[in-house]
């Protein structure tokens, strides 16, 4: 066992034999390798949260057409660290009548809530947390301790802004799990298994390729999911304020910012994991695992990329048309495209490969286009009628 | 080791690391309360009537339909990870399933619930 194919197994012995020659009973020992390795992987994950900051300024300001921060350290990548001081040395403050333990709870939550996520990301063959068999229910459990946070936070601050936004979040928030939920059960049907190790193990053809439907709604629900605009209805700057976090300052409040970030980039590497093949890139991940941990962490910001690029560039859509989105177009279409997609797999079972991904990309085209098709006649519909009256009121001047 | 062990690690590092960061700040950072400053923030007026508005009831129909799917689709996952062996029969069953849930959506549809009025 090399160390460029399984650097963890080999750290882990190695850590192993100095804990066991100190005396350490062997479970002891175990758990406080595991503790290690939690503490090594969290520690990235924050490093990386602080280099999210400055990617997304730095790619806000050429969307928006600035140059963004370029005064603290080459290309400004000192910056957050600079931020990171003014967030600690920052006044604390918390408001009259906020109900201080939920108040204080909320932004640690928020946190908390993306960080275990990755227990369950496979970054290569043999790195990852835990392999769970139920890795796809335990990332829908983990982003509702998310929902929780919001809820709390808006709910504990005493404030109005912070209390509609909440509501608004949180509505969106539960609304836009159903489409992702039905989503995730198409990878699912394909694997045979919930583990995202397994679903990573089984794509030798990327699931995007057999179910694009299905990865674009994905998508969508994702976006929906970590409230960013076009979906926004939670912090809508412009009604709102801030929404939800509008009372928070200082460290709590660069914990919200934070976990949104890390929220973000860990939803790309979702995508990536489900539908474009985790860290398997033309057999890369069987030369070393350091270069599968390279893929997948480039798939994840190519998703998170793509996440900010709608972001920046679509606008805000109003609360009730989000939802009506949601439940009479969204929800009704993830479902169709469920029992498509299993009926196509029991159909196709046993047929050539080649004829199988066709059929299931064809069946998607054809499902997709079918909805756009009703959406569209069902729009006109509605054009005519207002169209129609108007017609009629220059009729009577 | 077994599995949720670690997870539980997980959770345990996860609330180390934000509750960490707060106390930190929370030691470093000045405290000069004062009246005017812990009053709520609304647009530089004084807040009117109570901060914890009335909700609209359109949230609480929305989250009762989440619930029925939500608790769906713990019944479809089992079905989906058994999928491959169980066969056609298997999925002409699921599919029935989910149409009787999309019959409850189409209900709640017709009855006006999902209009924001």
């Amino acid at each position: 066992m090399s160390f460029w194919i399984d650097p963890l197994k080999v750290a882990a012995d190695w850590l192993l034999g100095i804990f066991t020659g100190w005396g350490l009973p062997e479970v002891a020992a175990q758990i406080l390798i595991g503790f290690l390795g939690v503490l090594l992987l969290i520690s990235v994950l924050m490093l990386l949260d602080i280099f999210l900051v400055w990617v997304e300024r730095k790619v806000v300001s050429r969307f928006q057409d600035r140059i963004g921060p370029n005064r603290v350290g080459p290309f400004g990548l000192i910056q957050p660290f600079a931020d990171i001081i003014k967030l600690l040395i920052k006044e604390d403050t918390t408001p009259g009548g906020a109900d201080k333990v939920v108040y204080n709870i909320a932004p640690m939550l928020s946190m908390m809530s993306v960080l275990i996520l990755w227990a369950v990301v496979p970054l290569a063959p043999r790195i990852l947390g835990v392999d769970l068999n139920v890795g796809a229910l335990y990332i829908i459990a983990a982003g509702a301790i998310g929902t929780l946070s919001i809820i709390m936070a808006g709910w504990s601050s005493n404030n109005k802004f912070a209390l509609i936004g909440a509501f608004r979040q949180v509505a969106v928030m539960v609304s836009f799990e159903i489409p992702m939920l039905a989503t995730l059960l198409i990878p699912t049907i394909f694997a045979g298994s919930m583990g995202l190790s397994a679903i990573t193990q089984d794509q030798n053809i990327w699931y995007v390729f057999l179910a694009p439907l299905g990865a674009l709604i994905f998508l969508i629900a994702a976006i929906a999911e970590l409230g960013r605009a076009p979906f926004d209805m939670g912090e809508a700057e412009s009604e709102l304020v801030s929404g939800y976090n509008i009372e928070y300052s200082g460290m709590k409040f660069g914990m919200f910012y934070a976990g949104e970030l890390l929220h973000a980039f860990t939803f790309g590497g979702f995508w990536a994991i489900m539908f474009f093949g985790g860290y398997r890139f033309l057999g890369l991940e069987q030369v070393s695992a350091f270069l599968a941990v390279a893929v997948i962490v480039f798939k994840a910001f190519v998703g998170y990329w793509i996440i900010m690029w709608v972001k920046y560039t679509l606008m805000r859509i109003r609360i009730d048309h989000m939802l009506a989105f949601n439940w009479k177009f969204l929800t009704p279409l993830a479902f169709t495209l469920l029992m498509v997609v299993a009926l196509m797999n029991a159909l196709l079972a046993g047929t050539p490969t080649w004829f199988y991904v066709s059929g299931m990309f064809l069946s998607n085209i054809v499902v997709a286009w079918i909805s756009i098709e009703i959406a569209r006649s069902y729009s006109r519909r509605e054009r005519e009628k207002v169209e129609g009256s108007t017609r009629v009121v220059e009729a009577h001047h | 080791m077994s599995q949720w062990i670690y997870i539980g690690l997980f959770f345990i590092v996860g609330l180390i690391i934000p509750v960490g960061a707060i106390t930190v700040a929370w030691i470093l950072g000045p405290k000069k309360p004062n009246p005017i400053k812990k009053t709520t923030y609304e647009c530089g007026i004084e807040t009117v009537g109570d901060s914890w508005v009335q909700f609209k009831a359109q949230y609480y129909i929305f989250a009762l339909v989440f619930l029925v799917f939500d608790v769906e689709t713990v019944f479809l996952f089992p079905w989906a990870v058994k999928l491959g062996q169980l066969g056609l029969f298997a999925v002409v069953e699921g599919i029935i399933f989910i149409l009787i849930l999309i019959a409850g959506l189409v209900y709640t549809w017709r009855k006006g619930m999902l209009e924001w009025a």
